[in-house]
């Protein structure tokens, strides 16, 4: 079982004010972005280039906002990347220190098995497509549930307001046709 | 400085979304499917706490006004919405809990992170048309707060003042965490199921 909720929501929340206290609003989605822009960068050195006045690529979207994007995979010691980096770190040693996943559920999630069977091929297919629709959505909208939802509702911001709203709109008929069962 | 900031803030941001259990796509199935909202509760809770301390922060001059972050409103923000709250459904993973749950030992999440590689990646190479089409452009003055924060570079849209109405949000999101049930459709009476 996870932790009780009221600790869980106190410390997750003090996550968050933390974030906003000593730095900035907590955001993953970008570094998805990053970290293609670093990938294309060492396939096609002409990817990112530096300029006068920074950075900037030969794609639009990594070019975008004076070359953003371009700098921080050009620099993948920055805040930003390094943080979802700790993130995975944080997360693994947690697991580890609470004893693992056990074998069955590493592969694919009871209320995975419970609907659709044992099958790993079609749970992996899955989780490849629900990944591309993700990221290709949180590009779109400009941040996922971190950046948009948690971060922008806790600010007040409209555009996080809006975020969630979509989100919850498609996720729960989704999540209600294809999960009958439990697991 | 920056790094070390990042280290401890991402490293305990991975190690509470594991403890809350949003790592585990178990969790995120029951609270999509409305049948277990545990960790609906957690979520609104932590929104609410984040708010509290924030503007409350802001208001007492510990916490500086300039880290505020807000992203802007255009028609593309309900679309991406719509889309990552597919996938978020159908995989079990949004873009956090999917790398943390790779770290975790879950195969099936590796798989999510090359999946949202080359979804980010197709996002790169259509963002042009996306722009043409209009559906970026700001609506309801793009970046804004619903109330005016004082000393924010971010306009408010009512006329309210931004801090206080933030605490009054905050407090109605924990209200709202104390209030959802826990189970909601599926069987109440139903025997605590082996999570992992």
């Amino acid at each position: 079982m996870p932790l009780n909720w009221k600790t869980g929501g106190l410390l997750l929340g003090f996550v968050f004010f933390l974030a906003v206290l000593l730095v900035k609003p907590i955001g993953v989605s970008t570094q998805f972005v990053i970290l293609d822009g670093i990938v294309a960068d060492t396939l096609n050195p002409d990817f990112i280039t530096k300029t006068d006045e920074g950075y900037t690529s030969t794609n639009a979207y990594m070019a975008k906002s004076n070359g953003k994007y371009a700098k921080n995979a050009s620099n993948p010691l920055n805040y930003s990347f390094v943080f979802v980096l700790a993130m995975m770190a944080g997360a693994f040693l947690s697991t580890m220190a609470r004893g693992g996943i056990d074998r069955a559920e590493r592969t694919m999630p009871a209320i995975w098995r419970a609907n659709f069977g044992d099958g790993a091929g079609r749970r992996y297919a899955m989780a490849f497509v629900g990944g591309f629709v993700v990221l290709y959505g949180a590009r779109l909208a400009g941040g996922c549930t971190s950046g948009h939802m948690m971060s922008g509702m806790m600010q007040t911001s409209i555009s996080g307001y809006i975020f969630t709203l979509g989100a919850f709109a498609a996720a729960i008929p989704v999540s209600l046709m294809m999960f009958k069962k439990e697991g | 400085m920056q790094l070390i900031l990042a280290i401890l803030i991402g490293g305990a941001f991975g190690a509470v979304l594991d403890r809350i259990g949003a790592t585990n796509p178990n969790w995120i199935g029951r609270m999509l499917s409305l049948k277990h909202l545990h960790l609906m509760k957690t979520i609104l809770l932590a929104i609410g706490t984040g708010s509290i301390l924030m503007f409350g922060g802001q208001m007492l001059g510990f916490v500086d006004v300039g880290h505020m972050s807000v992203k802007a409103a255009y028609a593309g923000v309900f679309i991406g919405g719509l889309l990552l709250g597919a996938g978020w459904a159908a995989s079990g993973f949004c873009p956090g809990t999917g790398v943390c749950a790779a770290a975790s030992g879950r195969k099936d999440a590796w798989f999510f992170i090359a999946g949202g590689l080359l979804g980010a990646a197709a996002y790169m190479a259509t963002y042009p048309m996306w722009k043409a089409s209009g559906l970026l452009d700001n609506v309801a003055g793009g970046k804004v707060t619903l109330g005016s924060v004082p000393g924010s570079k971010f306009d408010g849209i009512l006329a309210m003042q931004g801090d206080i109405l933030g605490i009054v949000l905050g407090l109605g999101f924990v209200v709202i965490a104390f209030i959802l049930p826990e189970r909601l459709l599926g069987d109440a009476s139903g025997a605590e199921l082996p999570a992992e």
